[in-house]
């Protein structure tokens, strides 16, 4: 057998400064995406949470795919953009949506950051818990001041003007669908340039063989921190979009169920592959409803099911099992 | 023996509890240096090499890089700063590719890892210098191929383009050739002897073959202990070592 791969260094050099151009099937994600626009008007109110469940997605993809750190607490970060864009436009009266959900993004940065910093000298089953036990913290500390959160009754009057002052909301969501569609469409722009920069690598670098990263000298702490603000400024911003959207955040917006529930998507679709979490995302969320819809109280038993055989049967996902048997199919094309 | 010399230790103590693994190691190593370390299996061999490149802090005592203190400096400071090593057990990025392991050690050396926005292929430099790295140790042909899928005796050799990829001052080589078919060890024996001169090498090893074939000097460790250093010679001529190491050997 020939292998393509056995190639001459030159080849090898070329390849590598060809390995982020963009692929033709890359298109598909945005074309279904602006497609349903067109094919499911009457969902565009799911349409925009699946959105935003891949912009959530995609920033754990970037914490746990490429740079290997386990976490339970995503929702933290969520939950923070969320609540400063719900609390920006409810009790400041600021309702410009564009720089609301720069806010949330800041905001949850800045709780990434602060957090990352600590918790990241940490490992394994240490992190996981640490991750676990701050998102918990941060949901009594929700509870707590409910005079600025509104406890489990949630912030309510949020009021957001009409996307660059002109184009307003309607009742079925067709503004916040598109809205969506474009930020996550940024957001994913960043997310993949990141992915594929040296900086990128050296986080793939991390969660293949830490030790040996500190061996050659990468400081790997720095690294970690870094990618951790960037995430929880992407779940920040998606956590936002959120709050405008529904118009209305509890604070199931950073539960401890969110944080798991984000997991098994990313799971479901794909670590480490960007696009794992699109089809996570949009799995598992289509699932919920309908699955909801057939029966209220064992959805999530549907759900259980799908992530079981995911994890026994396709360790990389619903995308991994996908990219093989297109590996395969171009195999017999041969 | 005079002036700074590469890589220096005084009075190196580390004891995890009642255990001493290193007990007060006085070691130099000159620049372009040639020099083995043996000693028996548990001598603190791989543990003096954690204490140097700072995986493991001493109890007491100091490591010096070019007259440099840098007992309190972390392991990856002390990377960028000159010290490479590879592992007794290969400590590989196994998912990636041999081309993108070494690429790792020379991004993260010329700071190209700290960009997070253009694209890793867009900088020529860092793949260039990965690609003549490994047609010097005849791995270009497993360039694309990931590191998981090479032969036990490649995958040795990863190891050691990793740790030049860091164009390192001061190498240490923990059982380079162990587990290597001995059809194989050979191209790893000639990888090591024809590392550029300006780097002092210090190498762990079992057989003593390698070990005559390689070292100018050798210090015999034994239970966390310098017994003697000297030139092949005075080593291979020492009854100490003779019955202590040498001796074992024979019999094992």
């Amino acid at each position: 057998m020939a292998r393509s791969e056995r190639a001459s260094g030159a080849a090898a050099a070329e390849f590598l400064l060809k390995r982020h151009t963009l692929r033709p099937a890359e298109a598909l994600p945005w074309l279904i995406g602006i497609g349903a626009y067109f094919a499911f008007p009457d969902y565009m109110a799911l349409g925009t949470q699946i959105l935003i469940g891949v912009m959530f997605a995609l920033s754990l993809d970037l914490v746990l795919g490429y740079a290997g750190i386990v976490t339970l607490g995503h929702a933290a970060f969520f939950g923070t953009g969320a609540y400063a864009a719900a609390l920006l436009a409810a009790r400041l009266g600021w309702s410009e949506p564009l720089s609301g959900l720069a806010f949330a993004g800041v905001c949850a940065a800045l709780a990434g950051f602060v957090s990352g910093w600590v918790l990241l000298r940490y490992r394994g089953l240490t992190l996981l818990m640490l991750t676990l036990a701050t998102a918990i913290m941060l949901y009594e500390l929700g509870n707590a001041r409910a005079d600025i959160t509104g406890g489990y009754d949630g912030v309510t009057g949020i009021t957001i003007k009409p996307l660059f002052g002109r184009f307003d909301y309607d009742l079925y969501g067709h503004t916040y669908y598109l809205y969506a569609l474009a930020v996550l469409f940024v957001l994913f722009v960043v997310a993949r340039r990141i992915v594929y920069s040296p900086f990128g690598q050296a986080l793939v670098g991390i969660r293949e063989n830490l030790r040996r990263m500190e061996a050659i000298g990468s400081p790997v702490h720095r690294r970690l921190v870094a990618i951790y603000t960037i995430a929880a400024a992407m779940a920040g911003v998606a956590g936002g979009l959120y709050a405008q959207s529904n118009a209305f955040v509890t604070l199931s917006a950073l539960g401890f169920e969110r944080s798991a529930s984000v997991l098994v998507m990313l799971i479901l679709g794909g670590t480490g592959r960007l696009y794992g979490a699109f089809l996570g995302a949009a799995i598992y969320m289509l699932l919920e409803d309908s699955l909801a819809k057939l029966s209220p109280e064992f959805w999530e038993f549907g759900v259980g099911l799908v992530l079981v055989l995911t994890v026994l049967f396709a360790r990389g996902g619903l995308l991994g099992l996908l990219e093989r048997a297109a590996r395969r199919a171009r195999g017999l094309w041969r | 023996m005079s002036g700074t010399a590469a890589l220096e230790t005084r009075g190196l103590h580390k004891n995890f509890g009642a255990l001493q693994v290193a007990r007060g190691i006085d070691f130099r190593l000159e620049r372009g240096a040639r020099c083995a370390l043996i000693g028996p299996n548990g001598a603190g061999k791989t543990s003096f090499v954690n204490l140097l490149t700072g995986a493991l802090r001493p109890s007491a005592g100091s490591v010096l890089l070019h007259g440099e203190e840098v007992t309190r400096l972390s392991q990856s400071e002390r990377a960028r700063r000159g010290i490479a090593r590879t592992f007794q057990i290969n400590q590989l990025f196994r998912g990636l590719t041999v081309l993108d392991n070494v690429c790792l050690a020379v991004g993260e050396r010329t700071g190209a890892c700290n960009n997070l926005w253009r694209a890793a292929g867009a900088r020529r430099e860092t793949a260039d210098e990965a690609v003549a790295l490994l047609e010097a140790l005849r791995l270009q042909e497993d360039a694309l191929r990931p590191v998981s899928e090479l032969a036990y005796g490649r995958q040795r050799l990863v190891e050691i383009a990793i740790a030049l990829g860091q164009r390192p001052k001061v190498l240490l080589l923990d059982e380079p050739a162990a587990g290597v078919p001995s059809a194989e060890s050979h191209i790893i024996l000639d990888v090591i002897e024809s590392l550029p001169q300006d780097i002092a090498v210090l190498i762990i090893e079992h057989d003593m073959d390698v070990v005559f074939r390689f070292a100018r000097s050798i210090t015999v460790l034994v239970a966390g202990a310098v017994l003697m250093q000297g030139t092949p010679q005075e080593v291979a001529a020492d009854e100490r070592v003779r019955t202590l190491y040498l001796g074992e050997q024979a019999h094992g």
